[in-house]
């Protein structure tokens, strides 16, 4: 009677261990939203190819975690926070979808973590610059994962003031990235001896910059720092070379351009110009490796948004596979504790505040006759060690960082 | 040094210029709008597509062909020109008898498949365009540093508008079309073929739209997308001129150009809303626009 009793007892128990292992991944499927500007201003950084890069991730882990399904749906989120907004309450609410990846324009991702913190889902912003996302507008429900605005101000606007640049005219994007960035090069260029003269806020988007380029002319200042994106930047720089900038003894400094970017501009107009990177396709064996593939697929080579969001997929579902749950706060929790190795970043580290923090890297873009390819335009100066380029945790003004 | 408003005169001087310029581009595209609307009475949201049309025939001509700036001035608005007459012939002209609204449904539609296909195929980041090298450089004026090629937009856009307004007010052709519009029964009674004149008069309209896309092309980057976000100004910039007013929709562009540029200067922020602005102080004083007649 007593084994029988027992046996009973553990013939329950194990039946109930085993469904609550597969009630786990709920549903039993793994449901992941992409979210980005499809088809707007910042499409090519991330866009469908950084689609592409997801999809290549789930291919390349098999399409199944612990025997569960990965589905993905996508939308564009047209770097409107209404649009973004409504998209992600509709994936929650109706779609049971656990992770939203991709978030590119920074108000996009503010927006879309405080809905996942409500629902207590996961986000992976891959796309979006702004330093608040893991500092003032931290949430435990999401990750910033490729890099931001900090040691993008860190990296390029200290290595520029080191050179003499020591007034600076700042061009910002009238957006949250925009203002995120300017603020973070003020303390940089601040901290490093220089002084910000002027700077001027131009409505996103923008496609005519000849009178911002005309003030930062009569401004006086030995930089032009802009602190925009994308076709922003393209304009901005076209149009600083059509009115002689440098010519006339300023230094242009854009602080934040993509490989789409630099790809657009030609090594003709952009050579020369210093710039942070959170990765390049071609500084490592892995990560070229990677790039050949996402090319043979897409027919470009990837940006360091798109390898990001391969690299923060595929970690988001080895932390499902590792903890056999889609919970949010499990998988966050594991992802912290795995430090990331693969053909994105060596010792990357996830921490409390959501921030990956990794290494980055000073480049210069080749002139025409170095570039030995149309994509073949970066040199990477200088490796800024992670603990150097991204803010301490010290400085953090996130509720989530314990020592507050 | 003279100040304005702790701007100095130079300054303003400078941005007297850019804002006369980018009214130009403004001017070109209002013009091809309100000849598309003054004769033909058709509301034309396909216009910014069509205008981003000739910038990237520019492009992709030079790329696959190895046409050039000079050539392409011409032959890119005629291409693109023969495209609005396909879009009139085919399109336009079934609904020819209906309400307006119709004609302003089916153009925004045509509109975003073209920009739609094109972002497909070309992304958004922007395609190269080189200056021609004659325009390499500038003049230092004094107050600014005035590259040569910004100068040849203007003229250009100037002598294009004072031709299409002096072929439509002062010559025969001219007052066939304008007569056409307005009673077409009786000028096809005078053996005019009015089918045919309003085909070409909508693809004279498109082919000025593709002749600001390749004015457009070496200094802006271009997109698929260039067209969407200058399409609302330029209609903004017709109503305050008076739907319809030939005259009206160049001096106001060229007015808006301006007041954008300063707006530039003290408070940028709001340099995108202020057209808008006026736009609707403009509807509130007079209805039928600046240089509209009262109806």
């Amino acid at each position: 009677m007593r084994i029988m009793k027992k046996l009973l007892t553990s013939a329950i128990a194990s039946t109930m261990l085993a469904s609550g292992a597969q009630a786990a991944i709920s549903d039993n499927t793994v449901k992941i939203g992409y979210l980005a500007d499809m088809s707007g201003t910042y499409r090519d950084l991330a866009g469908p190819n950084g689609l592409t890069a997801m999809e290549m991730a789930i291919a390349d882990f098999g399409g199944k975690v612990n025997g569960a399904t990965i589905e993905v749906v996508n939308a564009d989120d047209r770097n409107s926070p209404d649009v973004a907004s409504s998209t992600v309450r509709r994936w929650v609410d109706n779609e049971q979808v656990d992770m939203v990846g991709g978030l590119v324009a920074s108000s996009v991702s503010i927006a879309v973590s405080n809905i996942l913190e409500e629902n207590d889902r996961l986000g992976i912003v891959s796309g979006s610059a702004a330093s608040s996302i893991t500092n003032e507008h931290c949430t435990p429900n999401h990750i910033h994962y490729v890099y931001d605005t900090y040691p993008l101000a860190n990296g390029t606007a200290s290595a520029v003031v080191k050179e003499g640049g020591e007034k600076w005219f700042i061009l910002t994007a009238d957006y949250a990235f925009g203002h995120a960035l300017e603020g973070d090069v003020t303390q940089v260029v601040e901290a490093s001896g220089g002084e910000v003269i002027d700077a001027v806020r131009h409505p996103f988007p923008t496609s005519d910059f000849s009178s911002f380029i005309l003030q930062a002319q009569g401004s006086g200042a030995d930089v032009v720092a802009l602190a925009n994106a994308g076709a922003d930047t393209v304009n901005a720089i076209t149009t600083a070379n059509e009115f002689g900038v440098t010519q006339s003894g300023q230094t242009l400094a854009a602080l934040l351009l993509f490989l789409t970017d630099v790809h657009a501009l030609g090594a003709e107009t952009a050579q020369g110009i210093q710039l942070t990177t959170g990765w390049y396709w071609d500084m490592n064996p892995e990560a070229r490796a990677w790039a050949d593939r996402f090319l043979e697929e897409t027919g470009v080579r990837p940006t360091m948004v798109h390898a990001g969001i391969y690299s923060s997929t595929m970690q988001y579902l080895n932390a499902i596979k590792a903890t056999g749950s889609d919970d949010a706060q499990t998988v966050r929790k594991q992802m912290m504790d795995t430090p990331i190795n693969d053909m994105f970043a060596s010792n990357g580290i996830i921490r409390e505040d959501g921030r990956m923090v990794h290494d980055m890297y000073l480049a210069e873009v080749k002139t025409p006759a170095e570039s030995k390819g149309e994509w073949d335009l970066y040199d990477i100066v200088r490796t800024i060690p992670a603990d150097e380029a991204y803010r301490p945790l010290s400085e953090s003004k996130c509720p989530l960082v314990t020592n507050n | 040094m003279t100040m304005i408003l702790g701007v100095p005169l130079a300054v303003l001087f400078g941005q007297l210029l850019l804002g006369l310029i980018n009214g130009a581009f403004y001017a070109l595209l209002s013009l091809g709008l309100a000849v598309i609307f003054g004769l033909l009475k058709i509301i034309n949201f396909a216009h910014g597509a069509l205008y981003m049309l000739g910038a990237l025939t520019t492009v992709v001509m030079f790329d696959a062909f190895g046409i050039n700036y000079w050539v392409a001035l011409f032959l890119a608005p005629l291409l693109v020109g023969v495209v609005g007459v396909l879009i009139e012939y085919f399109l336009l002209r079934r609904i020819a008898h209906e309400d307006h609204i119709y004609s302003l449904l089916l153009t925004f539609g045509i509109a975003l498949v073209i920009q739609g296909v094109l972002t497909n195929i070309y992304g958004v980041s922007g395609l190269r365009y080189s200056m021609p090298d004659v325009f390499q450089g500038g003049v230092n004026l004094g107050f600014m540093f005035m590259p040569y090629y910004r100068g040849w937009v203007i003229l250009m856009a100037l002598l294009v508008c004072f031709g299409t307004w002096f072929m439509i007010e002062k010559t025969k052709l001219g007052s066939y079309l304008r007569a056409g519009t307005e009673d077409s029964q009786l000028m096809q009674g005078f053996g005019i073929n009015v089918p045919l004149l309003v085909s070409l008069t909508y693809g004279f309209g498109v082919m000025l739209a593709a002749f600001a896309g390749v004015l457009a092309a070496p200094i802006y980057s271009v997109t698929p997308v260039m067209g969407s976000h200058i399409l609302i100004v330029v209609f903004a910039v017709v109503v305050i001129g008076g739907m319809g007013s030939i005259a009206g929709a160049v001096i106001t562009g060229l007015l808006m150009g301006v007041i954008e540029g300063f707006t530039k200067v003290f408070w940028p922020e709001f340099s995108s809303a202020v057209i808008f602005l006026v736009m609707v102080v403009v509807l509130l004083i007079r209805p039928s626009g600046l240089f509209g007649k009262e109806a």
